[in-house]
């Protein structure tokens, strides 16, 4: 693939593009929209000047809430002898060692001065910082860098991206599910192009989002969504191309118990998938502007005998009725639409042969799965993510009793950082407390009877395998 | 049958996955008149797996029953032969992640080794994507080449036998994300960034030593590659169980007010369903060490 203005093209930022926006390791999603104030990172500026821009590009936020598009760092020259301690035995931590006010500071700022500049202000203005060892040194630049950096870098959206923002930001929104464990989910659920993917989440849209760019486009997505309609707000940080929601199918589960008895009637008139057309739900809303006049206006108007004006007055009413028409035909045709997604969908899980399986919510993942479980094929993935232990316990016994899966495993994942530096290589001091319990398992045929032990014509002592299955399993 | 992609029956010249039982499982290649031994007896390849749906229950000749499988990489994982130490499925799943695999992904891999990451990769790239994966031990890139054809993704892949430190990974200019799990990273860290696209991708190096990762970090540093990250994965394994725990007898409790005095029975317990730890867990694998090649 040889490298062309073309390739150039695709690299460039447009305007309407959902991108993120990274400082160090905060990242904030937006969607670009010129003359948009924008705030991250306790800064306002707009980001008109990001159009045209390479992804990857830095800005540093100019008074004004402008984004200048930063040249390229030059080397710092660490080759100079600074003038260094050896420990910090004479140092005292008295809060003076600093000369420059948070006033002093703040006019520098004022002056326009970048942060690299403001940076050098602070080490020839403190007492101290000749006193520190090398690393000291280090440090204390890094730090005050990251305080008054001014830069701000314009990224594509990715799931890795998205999953630690959403993680950093609003854990409380993906019921905590880290991002380590969420890639785990990926894989253990082996989520690839041209599959059949199950998904009920209430992760605001990041797992279903994750599952549609691991699918590349291919195949297709059913995301079973609890009351209303379908919350998926998170997709759009993904900024998927627009073909990649013709395989994402949404399907309510008030529906599902019908679906699994037979006696789901997709044509029925009365069905009504019950998208409440607020906010986050595909954007669509129902008749915002149109007001319901029907009547009442045809009725204010006074009786004139004026000729000219009895015309004009037919003449409105009969407007009136064309929009009403127009208007009723318009959300005749969107109820089809609707019934017509929702049989597409009821479609894609009546041959309960779909591959796979996610769940991430904050409903007790127990009868979820045990609900949606019934839609996979034999020999498929499926897994289950909770923020606690005890609910995928019982996920794990009930499964265990009603059969029709295996490899069931109970597990979380533990994730350290490291910091690395010559001479100065450790575990960084914080590292994440959990993030969340897995159950994943496959399924297997359900139609012959498990069999605990083994049958009469065995060769071995049945109780050695019934032994095995309980000293490891409860 | 193939390793990106799902089929519901079972046919001659796949392979399968044989689910024996609480963690056991074999692989097994499926051939007209073949015949597999098990621990519960015979399995007939032409009778009880071919024309076989993936999930069903294959009744073995001394009674015993088995679970045949449809594989995954991950399956893959647990069952392949292992020419080298593998890559397990946790330290995968994340690699996976940090490098931003999806589909039509290029991706340029060294070593091979025994394949287990790279049919992780080819899962996720496929159908559009690439993977060129290097190997310089002959025998180890050959039995590679023919376990991918075996498993019907050799379209996706291309194995070469050479020194990834010495000559790359025979492309240029084409990767979105470039892995190494070689003794010395820091010494392709150069073709690494050589064989990525010009507005550049993700890199990422394996490592079980501190001092390799700290040469490599250095290096990545030196050839400019930026979000420069080290970090450790590990799986805990809870295992569920039903504990019965004893009550202490005390004695009749005498500063109860009620004339009924009901005795504690003795020998009584209560019942807990928890987890409990394995004895023994996977405390390191490697370092993980991933950076961004930003636009050269």
């Amino acid at each position: 693939m040889a490298d062309s203005e073309d390739d150039d093209s695709q690299q460039r930022v447009n305007e309407g593009d959902y991108v993120v926006l990274k400082r160090g390791d905060i990242y904030k999603a937006v969607q670009i929209q010129k003359k948009k104030k924008t705030v991250f990172e306790k800064q306002w500026f707009f980001l008109d000047n990001v159009v045209g821009e390479l992804y990857g590009t830095t800005f540093e936020v100019v008074t004004g809430g402008t984004l200048q598009p930063r040249k390229p760092k030059h080397v710092e020259s660490s080759a100079d002898a600074k003038e260094a301690g050896t420990d910090n035995r004479h140092i005292q931590d008295d809060g003076k060692s600093q000369k420059l006010t948070r006033d002093d500071i703040e006019t520098l700022k004022e002056q326009g001065l970048k942060g690299q500049e403001i940076v050098q202000q602070l080490i020839d203005n403190s007492t101290t910082f000749r006193d520190k060892t090398e690393f000291a040194q280090e440090k204390y630049i890094k730090k005050k860098k990251k305080k008054y950096e001014n830069s701000v870098m314009v990224l594509r959206p990715s799931c890795r991206i998205l999953a630690m923002m959403y993680h950093g930001r609003e854990p409380g929104k993906i019921c905590h599910l880290r991002y380590d464990t969420l890639a785990q989910m990926l894989t253990l659920g082996n989520i690839h192009a041209g599959s059949k993917v199950l998904v009920f989440e209430t992760c605001a849209g990041l797992v279903l989002g994750a599952v549609m760019e691991r699918m590349g486009g291919y195949g297709s997505v059913v995301q079973m969504y609890p009351g209303g309609g379908p919350a998926r707000g998170g997709v759009e940080n993904f900024g998927f191309p627009p073909h990649f929601h013709n395989t994402l199918h949404e399907f309510p589960i008030q529906h599902v118990n019908a679906l699994l008895a037979g006696t789901l009637d997709t044509d029925a008139k009365s069905i009504d998938p019950t998208t409440t057309d607020d906010v986050q739900a595909n954007g669509e809303k129902s008749d915002p502007t149109a007001p319901q006049m029907d009547s009442t206006d045809a009725g204010d108007q006074s009786m004139e005998t004026n000729p000219v004006e009895i015309s004009a007055v037919e003449k409105e009413a009969e407007e009136r009725e064309k929009r009403r028409e127009i208007r009723g035909q318009e959300k005749k045709v969107k109820m089809e639409e609707k019934r017509k997604k929702l049989a597409a969908a009821a479609a894609l899980l009546q041959g309960r042969n779909a591959d796979g399986l996610v769940i991430a919510s904050r409903f007790h993942p127990c009868p979820v799965l045990l609900g949606l479980i019934r839609f996979l094929a034999p020999s498929r993935p499926f897994v289950v993510y909770s923020q606690y232990k005890e609910p995928l316990i019982e996920c794990y016994t009930k499964l265990r009793e009603q059969g029709g899966a295996i490899s069931l495993r109970l597990t979380d994942s533990w994730i350290r950082h490291y910091q690395v530096l010559p001479n100065r290589t450790h575990p960084v001091l914080l590292m994440s407390g959990g993030g969340g319990y897995l159950l994943s398992g496959t399924t297997v045929a359900t139609d012959t009877q498990q069999v605990k032990t083994a049958p009469t014509r065995a060769e071995e002592p049945p109780a050695k395998r019934a032994k095995l299955d309980e000293a490891t399993e409860a | 049958m193939s390793f990106v992609e799902y089929s519901e029956f079972i046919q001659e010249g796949d392979v399968v996955i044989v689910f024996l039982g609480h963690d056991s499982m074999m692989q097994v290649k499926v051939e007209q008149g073949a015949q597999t031994q098990t621990r519960y007896g015979v399995i007939r390849h032409s009778k009880d797996l071919i024309g076989q749906r993936f999930g069903t229950k294959v009744t073995c000749s001394k009674g015993g029953w088995v679970y045949v499988l449809h594989p995954t990489p991950e399956l893959w994982t647990l069952n392949l032969p292992h020419r080298t130490q593998i890559l397990y499925t946790t330290d995968i799943a994340n690699i996976t992640m940090m490098l931003e695999l999806k589909p039509g992904s290029v991706v340029c891999e060294s070593g091979t080794g025994s394949g287990s990451l790279s049919h992780a990769i080819l899962r996720t790239i496929s159908p559009t994507g690439h993977l060129h994966t290097v190997e310089f031990h002959q025998q180890r890139a050959q039995k590679a080449a023919e376990e991918f054809r075996e498993h019907r993704v050799g379209h996706l892949v291309t194995v070469r036998n050479q020194d990834v430190c010495k000559e790359g990974f025979g492309v240029m200019g084409v990767a979105d994300a470039v892995f190494l799990d070689i003794p010395s990273p820091w010494e392709a860290i150069q073709h690494a960034s050589n064989a990525m696209k010009k507005q550049g991708g993700r890199m990422c190096s394996f490592s079980p030593c501190i001092e390799q990762v700290q040469k490599t970090c250095e290096a990545l540093s030196e050839h400019g590659f930026l979000e420069i990250s080290t970090m450790e994965v590990l799986l805990r394994v809870h295992d569920v169980r039903s504990i019965s725990l004893p009550l202490p007898d005390f004695g009749p409790d005498q500063l109860l007010e009620s004339p009924t005095n009901t005795p504690v029975p003795i020998n009584a317990s209560v019942l807990c369903k928890t987890t409990t730890p394995p004895r023994e867990m996977a405390g390191h694998t490697g370092y993980l060490t991933f950076a961004t090649k930003p636009r050269m």
